[in-house]
């Protein structure tokens, strides 16, 4: 039974392979209590897989997994009754009421009547879903799904939850709220595991990882990741320039000696710069390529920018070791 | 220690409340049979009366007319119309308006007045194997019994072999009797399997069934807690449908009710744990049907329920003992026709709940690989 684990997640040299396939090859982490820990990486690249090992699922094919200071490979069972788990489309009863989904929950992670109702009440107060407690779940808009859903993972307390794409599909304001309560939570000491694809989320989290084809290609902090030297390679620096003809102006950028790199973000384009071309000169440079530019300004890589550099890098590896 | 059970009574609650709530689907699987039951209970008669019947009387005597109302009396036919040539009896039974034609010869009388053998030609319409065979047999009867009357004369001397035939259980050979206790074992089938197939693989596409195998919630709790809600639902219907049979259709149950309930248990459990097998291969609802629908054909042809067992060919009869339905036709026709007790059953119980086990351990293993491994 857990004790007081040091860390929440520690995951060494994970492995699964199905056949002669590797899904996850040698995938290593440590997640401290009290984090919001964001898992990234593109659709098949290993994060469900990744989940499913941690929650005892899937059979190791080799390393360890530690899991709130429980061995997952001997006991899948003890991890599960831990752990709360919410996977991308907040799996609800819909012809079930905000109760009795709850107590469904309550009952399967086994609370006695008498802690059942207390967290009941402590739910909807937290979730704000008072006024909807008798109401059918189908009935309630994406935003207040997911918060149920929510709800019914974290009702048997448990220290760390897996959220697997909380917010895909429901509205902005939602996602926002979803997020500050995220926060509250992991103020409380509640671990998150949480796997998304939108960058703004991502460059919340207090620890990020990125997952490429198995294999893991970040880990730490969105700032050290920030600080990579494969992203930000000795004698560069990044620039945002606002044009109003961008992708006119990314070709002929492009085709600038000294531009190492440069990408469309929105209406302008992110560039990496050797140091020997200053802010004046590249804007010399820009102008003379007929490039109308409305403003130039030093810009710190965003975690987009990070994982782009590392794909490329990774995909640029991997054509140079597959000849 | 790790409880397998793990999980029941939050799912046992959860069904029940799904159950509740989803009343349309439990209305219909009940009320469904109950329909089902009156087209068949009411609407088909396999005893074969009134047979449409075209006569050519050539003859037109008084003992061409004796023979036409014996053949009448006999409830068998119905003489539907009479012709004036061989071309019009033809034209009657290809038409289809007719099944049989009977054609008396113009000499007919005279031949048994001269103590000659007289012919009489009976036309029978092949096409419905069942009204030829009854045709063939009331006919022959008729003139054998009108040729013994001749030869012995209008003595009182008794015939040297008389053979008296006694139908047992179902005197009157009426269809209710033999069709609904072997209705009773499709409708079962056909609801239980159909209900928890449904439940299961609605989970998979709303995906919380993948929510649950990440909770503490151990498969055979799963299972269990799915299973028993239907097993009750199925335990119902059954008491509704024999209830519907024994006082709508005045069938008379000879044997032990509490029997029969008791017996029914393992076919239920046969069913339910199809009804699991079917959800662990089905990826949406339709699917599910249509694989449910592949376990009743067997069950309405190869199960005794329509056709006789022992007259089919060697490959379908060895088939109908793999299917359950066989045994629990067995059972009810046992216990409400013919009286039967525990001592003559126990095999056809034992049976059931034989395959009921393999078929759930089978269902737990895919469930095991193909849904929680996928």
């Amino acid at each position: 039974m857990p004790g007081n684990p040091q860390v929440a997640i520690s995951a060494e040299h994970l492995v699964r392979r199905f056949g002669s396939f590797t899904a996850v090859d040698g995938v290593s982490f440590t997640v401290e209590p009290g984090e919001i820990f964001g898992f990234l990486g593109p659709n098949g690249s290993g994060k469900t897989t990744v989940i499913k090992m941690l929650t005892g699922l899937l059979p190791l094919t080799g390393g360890e997994a530690n899991v709130l200071g429980i061995d997952v490979r001997k006991d899948p069972e003890g991890v599960r009754e831990n752990i709360g788990y919410m996977s991308q489309n907040f799996s609800l009863y819909t012809d079930l009421t905000v109760t009795e989904n709850l107590t469904f929950y309550g009952r399967v992670y086994g609370l006695p009547p008498e802690r059942l109702r207390k967290r009941l009440h402590e739910i909807v107060e937290l979730n704000g879903l008072g006024p909807y407690k008798d109401r059918l779940s189908a009935q309630l808009s994406g935003g207040w799904k997911q918060r149920l859903a929510l709800g019914c993972a974290m009702l048997h307390e448990p220290k760390l939850i897996f959220l697997d794409e909380p917010t895909a599909g429901i509205d902005p304001v939602a996602r926002r709220q979803l997020w500050d309560l995220l926060f509250e939570l992991s103020g409380q000491g509640i671990t998150f595991f949480v796997t998304t694809h939108y960058m703004d989320e991502a460059e919340r989290c207090s620890h990020v990882a990125y997952i490429y084809f198995g294999k893991l290609l970040a880990d730490g902090t969105p700032d050290a990741l920030r600080e990579l030297p494969e992203v930000q390679p000795q004698g560069t620096y990044r620039v945002e320039i606002t044009a109003p003809q961008v992708t006119f102006a990314l070709r002929h950028a492009r085709m600038i000696p000294g531009i190492r790199s440069a990408t469309i973000f929105g209406q302008s384009i992110h560039a990496l710069i050797d140091d020997h071309l200053d802010l004046e000169h590249l804007r010399k440079q820009l102008e003379q390529e007929g490039i109308a530019v409305a403003e130039i300004r030093p810009l710190a890589p965003s975690l987009e920018d990070v994982f782009v550099e590392l794909t490329t890098k990774r995909q640029g590896a991997q054509e140079a070791a597959g000849g | 220690m790790v409880n397998p059970f793990r999980g029941f009574s939050a799912i046992f609650y959860k069904e029940t409340l799904h159950v509740r709530r989803d009343f349309a689907t439990l209305f219909f699987s009940l009320i469904i049979p109950i329909l089902q039951m009156f087209l068949l209970g009411y609407g088909i008669d396999t005893n074969i009366r009134q047979i449409n019947t075209v006569v050519y009387n050539a003859d037109g005597r008084q003992e061409s007319r004796e023979l036409l109302d014996r053949l009448k009396n006999s409830d068998t036919f119905r003489i539907y119309r009479f012709v004036n040539n061989d071309r019009d009896l033809n034209d009657a039974i290809i038409s289809g308006k007719c099944r049989v034609g009977i054609k008396i010869p113009v000499d007919y009388s005279d031949k048994l007045l001269h103590q000659m053998s007289a012919q009489v030609l009976v036309l029978i319409d092949g096409s419905d194997s069942s009204v030829a065979g009854q045709a063939i047999n009331v006919t022959t009867a008729i003139g054998l019994d009108e040729s013994l009357r001749r030869v012995l004369g209008n003595t009182d001397q008794a015939f040297a072999v008389d053979m008296r035939p006694k139908v047992l259980f179902n005197p009157d050979s009426r269809s209710p009797n033999f069709l609904l206790p072997g209705l009773t074992a499709v409708l079962l089938l056909n609801v239980t399997t159909f209900l928890t197939a449904f439940s299961i693989v609605r989970e998979k596409e709303r995906g919380t069934l993948e929510q649950l195998f990440v909770t503490p919630v151990r498969p055979m709790g799963l299972l269990l807690g799915k299973l028993l809600p239907y097993l009750g639902i199925g335990f119902f219907e059954l008491a509704m449908i024999v209830s519907a049979m024994r006082f709508l259709f005045r069938v008379p149950i000879h044997g032990n009710v509490v029997l029969l309930a008791f017996l029914s248990l393992p076919y239920i459990f046969v069913s339910l744990s199809l009804g699991i097998l079917i959800s662990s291969k089905a990826t949406s609802q339709a699917h599910a049907m249509q694989l449910a629908f592949l376990t009743i054909l067997p069950s309405v042809f190869f199960s005794g329920y329509i056709f006789p067992r022992e007259t089919m060919p060697r490959f379908f009869y060895v088939l109908s003992y793999f299917v359950p339905a066989s045994y629990f036709i067995n059972i009810t026709r046992g216990i409400i026709l013919r009286g039967a007790g525990w001592g003559h059953l126990w095999i056809d119980a034992l049976a059931l709940f034989g395959m009921g086990t393999l078929l759930l351990i089978i269902a737990a293993r895919r469930f095991h690989d193909k849904v929680i491994m996928a």
